[in-house]
């Protein structure tokens, strides 16, 4: 009963905060709706016994690129753009656009799947979702993987650099 | 796993279909690509739901790569707008018309 409670009071407080961030001016309040709203999504990773996830959700998300964020809107001091005047129609076929996506998706989730899904019990669940199990996986069937990811990492940094440096005409 | 798996699909469905939204209303180029940021946690939650109501460490590990290149993906992005920026002097996607002609 605690976790259905702890479900639904996180995942109210996530789509309130994602809300939140599409109906805000200001781009900083924006973005602190949208550290709230990834604080919530650890908080259900958690609930799903997910801990090397969350805790890498809140390090690298909550943390790092929401505070690359933060620092780029303040370094640019972005005001909230003017109101638009009239109503415009390409936001109103955006709305009807998002609106199909969100049935589409809502009927395959109703639909179900045709795979049958035995769920496993909650000892199991932690053990999957513990670092120590992750890592094992993630140094030897998805070393390579890794190495990958590092040099994506580190040529993105240079290419960031050498983005923002130059000035182009 | 005491939570149907369905309760996370859907939740992941309304945040996605939010970041959607997100792309589609905001002008500000920063917040769309916040909102790229939410769409990608959304992908990242049903891959954790699926990943632990079948046991299996796959899909975490899909999870965590999404990360890192979420992480990229802000780097390289943010560095664009920045030059943007500083040679339009604002933010607003209906400003930013380079390839357009």
């Amino acid at each position: 009963m605690a976790a259905q409670f702890l479900f639904f009071l996180l995942a109210t407080v996530a789509v309130a905060a994602a809300i939140g961030m599409l109906v805000a001016r200001n781009p900083v309040s924006s973005a602190l709706w949208l550290v709230l709203n990834l604080f919530c999504i650890a908080g259900l990773y958690l609930t799903m016994n997910a801990s090397f996830i969350g805790v890498i959700q809140i390090l690298v998300y909550a943390g790092a690129i929401m505070v690359l964020f933060l620092f780029v809107i303040m370094l640019l001091n972005l005001q909230a753009l003017p109101r638009p005047g009239d109503i415009e129609w390409t936001k109103v076929l955006a709305f009807v656009l998002g609106m199909v996506i969100l049935a589409q998706l809502m009927y395959v989730v109703a639909v179900g799947l045709d795979v049958p899904i035995e769920p496993v019990t909650t000892a199991q669940a932690a053990e999957t979702g513990s670092a120590e199990v992750l890592a094992r996986s993630l140094f030897t069937e998805y070393a390579l993987h890794l190495e990958m990811a590092g040099i994506l990492l580190l040529a993105a940094t240079i290419g960031a650099v050498m983005l923002a440096q130059r000035r182009f005409e | 796993m005491e939570i149907a798996l369905n309760w996370y699909l859907a939740l992941s469905a309304v945040l996605f279909t939010i970041g959607v939204l997100g792309v589609l209303f905001k002008r500000n180029a920063i917040v769309v690509l916040m909102s790229v940021e939410l769409m990608l946690n959304a992908v990242n939650l049903t891959l954790v739901a699926f990943s632990q109501s079948m046991g299996d460490v796959a899909g975490q590990m899909l999870v965590f790569f999404a990360i890192a290149v979420a992480a990229a993906e802000a780097a390289v992005g943010l560095a664009i707008v920045i030059a943007i920026f500083r040679s339009k002097v604002t933010v607003d996607i209906n400003e930013i018309n380079l390839f357009k002609y």
